[in-house]
């Protein structure tokens, strides 16, 4: 058993209050630098950036547009290989995608040319018939698309083609989500009650989830832990401790506190 | 309100038809035959016999070597287009060959397979190749990778990949290639029937002029060749109807 520590970064915020469970830890990067080269032009995206993530925990990636918080989630999601470091899963290290770990895109990540019942359905063409019916049937339940089985994705809204996205991940009953900006695409509203949603879910499956958003507000509001990123290439720039219980009320003086210590971490004076 | 769609554009023929009668009754030099005696020509092939068997050749020839470009076209380039070192490695080729007109390679399918079928459905093969091949490049090639990285994700292999979702990804794509392509085969069998074989219906358009200047039957080739091609447009795009496509054609 390891204690969730962030390995070569201080917490910014510490609270010696906080009793964490012991967490075992999922997902561990070690020195994980990318560079990219474009017409002979190197770009590094990553930056020696080491992270620990605990079983069951949230954490989200929180760093402005074009950082490398994006880059940073397809390394660990085996979509692309490091230039330096190695990420370790569950003790064994990452070598390509895998369906225990599955990567929610923005709304676009659904398959057009399948119903909900078929994108839902798409990981599970191993079960038994019966067995995949029902799992189908459980998550179209779970996120509330019930009377919509037969339907395309483009009769469907952005907040729904997302949830069919979610109800698709947790079909195959994966270890953990990888989430990169899920709800970036939606309106405000439909944001808000996607959020309650996807709590809602971690809360009855508790999967580990790795979450990149730019927005303060939403990392405040999910994550356990926020890993603050700098601008590229990406470091990490601190690590912050959210110890507020769930439903969090998001006008008390402690969510404030957490959320207006991120803006002076990422340079912003929170004045409009 | 259905019957108005169709009704609209029958009308608007109807109309034509009247204009083209009264134009060419008002007039003495013979530029064109009128309507009734394009229609009479249609009437004296069906009666000797040549419609069918002409139209039946033509149908014959466009379908084997449209087929065979098919066949061999869309696979080639849905590979090319997975696999982008191919595709940089071949791409110039392609563009070499695609300007040269179907035409160009009359004399060379005649010196290869002698005047006949065989050549006509060459010459169609040929026309139909490239389009569909590139078509097909093009079609994986845009391929959202959002796509190809879920289906990676759910651990498909290379094979299943390919077949739940490189093909339902391209098929809408495919489906307007193969249209515009059928309608580029069916110009090419005309012009290969002039010269190539001694049936079909840009044989007739040929064959009326040469032997008695027969420009009844002349306008009645062309008037079959226009119908039958509307005919294999609407059946190609009764295609992109199906539900499972549809996603494809909606500007989103």
């Amino acid at each position: 058993m390891e204690a969730t520590t962030v390995v070569g970064v201080r917490p910014i915020v510490s609270h010696g209050l906080k009793v964490e469970r012991a967490l075992r830890v999922k997902l561990r990067a070690e020195g994980v630098s990318m560079i990219f080269t474009r017409d002979s032009d190197q770009v590094r995206v990553l930056d020696n950036i080491s992270l620990e993530v605990g079983e069951g925990e949230f954490v989200c990636l929180l760093g402005p547009s074009g950082c490398g918080k994006s880059t940073l989630l397809n390394v660990v999601a085996g979509f692309i290989s490091p230039t330096q470091g190695q990420v370790r899963i569950g003790g064994e290290s990452v070598h390509g995608p895998d369906p225990r770990r599955i990567f929610v895109f923005q709304e676009r990540g659904v398959f057009p040319w399948l119903t909900v019942e078929g994108n839902i359905g798409f990981g599970l063409s191993k079960l038994p018939k019966a067995e995949r019916t029902h799992r189908i049937a459980h998550y179209i339940t779970m996120v509330g698309l019930l009377g919509f089985e037969k339907a395309y994705p483009q009769e469907l809204s952005g907040g729904m083609k997302q949830r069919l996205e979610v109800a698709r991940a947790l079909a195959v009953n994966p270890d953990m989500l990888f989430l990169d900006e899920p709800f970036g695409a939606l309106d405000s509203i439909t944001r808000l009650i996607m959020r309650g949603e996807l709590l809602r879910i971690w809360e009855a499956e508790r999967k580990t989830i790795l979450f990149v958003t730019h927005d303060i507000e939403e990392a405040v509001q999910l994550a356990d832990r926020v890993v603050v990123m700098s601008a590229r290439p990406a470091r990490i720039q601190g690590v912050v401790n959210i110890d507020i219980d769930h439903p969090r009320d998001i006008s008390s003086r402690r969510y404030l506190e957490l959320r207006d210590g991120i803006f002076e971490q990422i340079g912003l004076a929170h004045k409009v | 309100m259905k019957l108005s769609v169709w009704l609209r554009p029958v009308a608007f023929v109807a109309a034509l038809l009247v204009l083209w009668h009264i134009a060419i009754a008002r007039q003495t030099v013979h530029l064109l035959p009128g309507p009734v005696a394009v229609a009479a020509g249609i009437v004296e092939l069906a009666r000797r016999g040549l419609l069918l068997k002409y139209v039946t050749a033509s149908l014959f020839r466009v379908t084997w070597g449209f087929t065979a470009a098919a066949v061999f076209g869309i696979p080639l380039g849905l590979a090319i287009g997975w696999y982008r070192r191919s595709e940089m490695a071949l791409n110039p080729l392609i563009q070499i060959f695609r300007p040269i007109s179907p035409l160009a390679w009359i004399p060379i399918s005649i010196l290869w397979f002698g005047v006949g079928d065989m050549a006509a459905i060459f010459l169609i093969f040929l026309a139909s190749f490239l389009p569909l091949t590139v078509t097909a490049m093009n079609a994986v090639a845009s391929i959202p990778p959002v796509h190809i990285n879920a289906g990676r994700n759910f651990g498909l292999s290379q094979a299943q990949l390919i077949a739940r979702v490189l093909y339902p990804a391209v098929a809408p794509q495919l489906i307007i290639g193969l249209r515009i392509t059928l309608g580029i085969a069916w110009l090419v069998v005309v012009a290969a029937e002039m010269i190539a074989v001694n049936s079909g219906l840009g044989f007739l358009i040929v064959d009326a002029r040469n032997a008695g200047t027969r420009y009844d039957l002349v306008v009645a080739g062309m008037v079959l060749i226009g119908l039958i091609g509307l005919l294999l447009d609407i059946g190609m795009r009764s295609l992109e109807g199906v539900k499972s496509l549809r996603w494809g054609y909606s500007e989103d």
